[in-house]
Formats: C-alpha cells, sequence, structure tokens
C-alpha cells in the first residue's frame, strides 16, 4: 500500500479559476477548472507557479482540498503576509484569472478509502486541507472507517471548514471532531483551549491497542510535537505519516 | 515564525522537484541511509529548502543524503549519501 509508484508525466498545465470562497479573515478556496486533469487522490498537492512580467518565476505547494471523487479541483490557501505566491492567491486573484500548475503531487502522504484501520487525523492551522480531502473522500463514498479529528487553530474565526466539519461530524456518528483554540475562545467555548499535550491526546487519540492509521499536517513545530505525543501515547513511528509546511510557504 | 525547526521541511515538499527529474511519484519511493541505514520514504525524510538548492537529510542520523541544484537549464544531483533507492514497479 504505502510503496506504489504511479508514473507521472509532471507537466505544467493552465487552469480557470471558477469560484473563489473565503473560509477564513485570511484563507480561501479555489475552485480550478483543469481542462486535462488526470484526477487525483485524498492528501495529494499541486504546486502552483506564478510569473511576472519581467520573467521572475516563483512557486508554492499547495494541498488538494477537493475528494478524488470532484471533478473540479480545490485547493485552500492561507495568505501570508510576507508571502511571494498566497497574497496573490488570495486577494487579487478573480474568477476566470488563470493559474499555472502542476499535479497531483504525492504518493505517501495519501489515504485511500477501504484501508480497514481506524483514523487519527491531527491537524495545525491551514494543515487542515489535505485532511479535510480525506474526510471528503470518505463521505463521498460512504466509506464507514471510525475517523477522529484533532484540530488546532488559533481563534474560533481561523477555523476552517468549521460548518462542513459540524455537518460532517453531526451526520455520521463515525467521524468525531475535536477543535483546540490556542490563542483566544469566546466565551461559552467548550472545546479545547490550549495547545496539544499528553491529556488531549490520551482523551482523543485511539488507544495504541487499536493500531490506528495516523496522518499529521501543520507548521513543522507543530507537527513534531505532535508525532512525539502520539509516540508517547504508545504508537509505532510507522503508524504515522506527517506533512509540515514551513517558513519558506507562502 | 521564525523558529529554527521551522525551517525544516519533509520529502513531500520535492515530490515535484522530483517528479520533474525522474518522471516518477517519488515520496513513495524508500531510501537506506548510507550513514546509518535507516530505511524511510522519501516523504519521511528532512527536507531544508532554504539554500541554493534543496538538502535532504536523513532523520535518524542529520547525514546528508541527498544535494539537488537547479538552474541555468541543469539539475546537478548529489546521491551519494544514499546507499539504495527502491522503487516499487508499477
Amino acid at each position: 500500500m504505502g510503496r506504489l509508484i504511479v508514473p507521472t508525466k509532471l507537466s505544467w498545465q493552465i487552469g480557470e479559476v471558477t469560484d473563489i470562497v473565503r473560509e477564513t479573515p485570511r484563507v480561501a478556496t479555489l475552485t480550478i477548472d483543469v481542462p486535462a486533469w488526470s484526477g487525483h487522490l485524498a492528501g495529494q498537492h499541486v504546486d502552483v507557479r506564478l510569473t511576472a512580467d519581467d520573467g521572475y518565476q516563483a512557486q508554492r505547494s499547495y494541498s488538494i482540498a477537493s475528494p478524488p471523487e470532484e471533478s473540479r479541483l480545490a485547493i485552500t490557501v492561507e495568505r501570508l503576509e510576507d508571502g511571494e505566491v498566497s497574497p496573490y492567491l488570495v486577494g487579487e486573484l478573480r474568477p476566470k484569472d488563470k493559474v499555472e500548475l502542476r499535479g497531483p503531487i504525492g504518493g505517501f502522504f495519501v489515504w485511500r478509502a477501504g484501508d480497514p484501520r481506524r483514523l487519527l487525523l491531527v491537524a495545525g492551522g491551514s494543515g487542515i486541507v489535505p485532511l479535510m480531502a480525506m474526510i471528503r473522500h470518505r463521505a463521498a463514498v460512504g466509506d464507514q472507517t471510525p475517523v477522529r479529528l484533532l484540530y488546532s487553530s488559533r481563534t474560533f474565526e481561523d477555523v476552517i471548514y468549521r460548518h462542513e466539519l459540524e455537518r460532517l461530524a453531526g451526520a455520521n456518528q463515525t467521524l468525531t471532531v475535536a477543535h483546540t483554540l490556542t490563542r483566544s475562545q469566546a466565551p461559552g467555548w467548550t472545546g479545547y483551549a490550549r495547545r496539544l499535550d499528553g491529556a488531549m491526546v490520551e482523551e482523543v487519540a485511539w488507544p495504541a491497542s487499536d493500531h490506528p492509521q495516523v496522518f499529521i499536517c501543520g507548521p513543522t513545530s507543530f507537527v513534531e510535537a505532535a508525532a512525539g505525543l502520539l509516540v508517547d501515547h504508545g504508537y509505532e513511528p510507522g503508524w504515522i505519516k506527517t506533512e509540515r509546511f514551513g517558513a519558506t510557504g507562502g | 515564525m521564525s523558529e529554527m525547526s521551522d525551517l525544516k521541511l519533509d520529502g513531500n515538499a520535492i515530490g515535484g522537484l522530483l517528479g520533474e527529474i525522474f518522471n516518477l511519484e517519488m515520496t513513495s519511493a524508500e531510501g537506506t541511509c548510507g550513514g546509518c541505514g535507516t530505511v524511510n520514504a522519501v516523504g519521511r525524510v528532512d527536507v531544508y529548502m532554504n539554500a541554493p538548492g534543496a538538502v535532504v537529510r536523513c532523520p535518524a542520523c542529520g547525514q546528508v543524503l541527498m544535494r539537488i541544484v537547479h538552474g541555468r537549464g541543469r539539475y546537478w544531483i548529489d546521491m551519494s549519501g544514499i546507499r539504495c533507492l527502491e522503487l516499487v514497479e508499477n
């Protein structure tokens, strides 16, 4: 399963933005029509390239948010103020604009419906995006693998896909979502209100005896802290797949 | 973020770069570290992009596995730190 090599002809393609949805004050989802899109797997990403008038190019990777079952590609992008690419994608780009991209990329950080292992998903900030593709994939095919999502955001307003997660968890008892807000909480907040820690992992994560499969995505420091806590919880490092985004993002 | 640790990425970040060189999905290929012998999927190794090229290190011992520089229409790929790279036949 983990070592399937798929030959890819990785060439740059032009897509047309069909829709832009603001998810949070700093995050937007771009739906892109890519004429010869080959399809993708949940967890994969694309590279997006911008070319300035003088020929200067900047390129960044963005996780695919849409499930394989949807024909149009969606990426969710967080605007980083000092970034070279994201302020253009979130702020300046409009429907009908063209974007240059290539993909899908990646075969390691991928989940396929039908895998019988229980699933633990751990997201820090916009690290939710590839995990959301997995949750949507699971919902689209009616997969009943029990899933728990532990999702850390700074504030309530920063929670991406909040309504959709609520709806999906409400409609299907095999999906459980636990939020933690690390910076500020509104009055009446009933979720966690701190950084990930051992007690939270103890309450939310499957017991090690379940031998679950784990996907963690977020900033490097978050990913490493979460993976460390799960190993302390008794998980084998081999059960855990991680994807980090760091200071080169944006 | 300016923490040092956030300069570290993982092999997923060079999936596109490796794909353009090898024309294969490389993040699930497995490499054996020439230093300590640990076997890791490319998606699991440490990657630093804040250099003139990409520097790939073994997450277990820190040995440089691979250096990739792209420029002037060429690629330079130093793989001297990898003892063996295993790809599954399609």
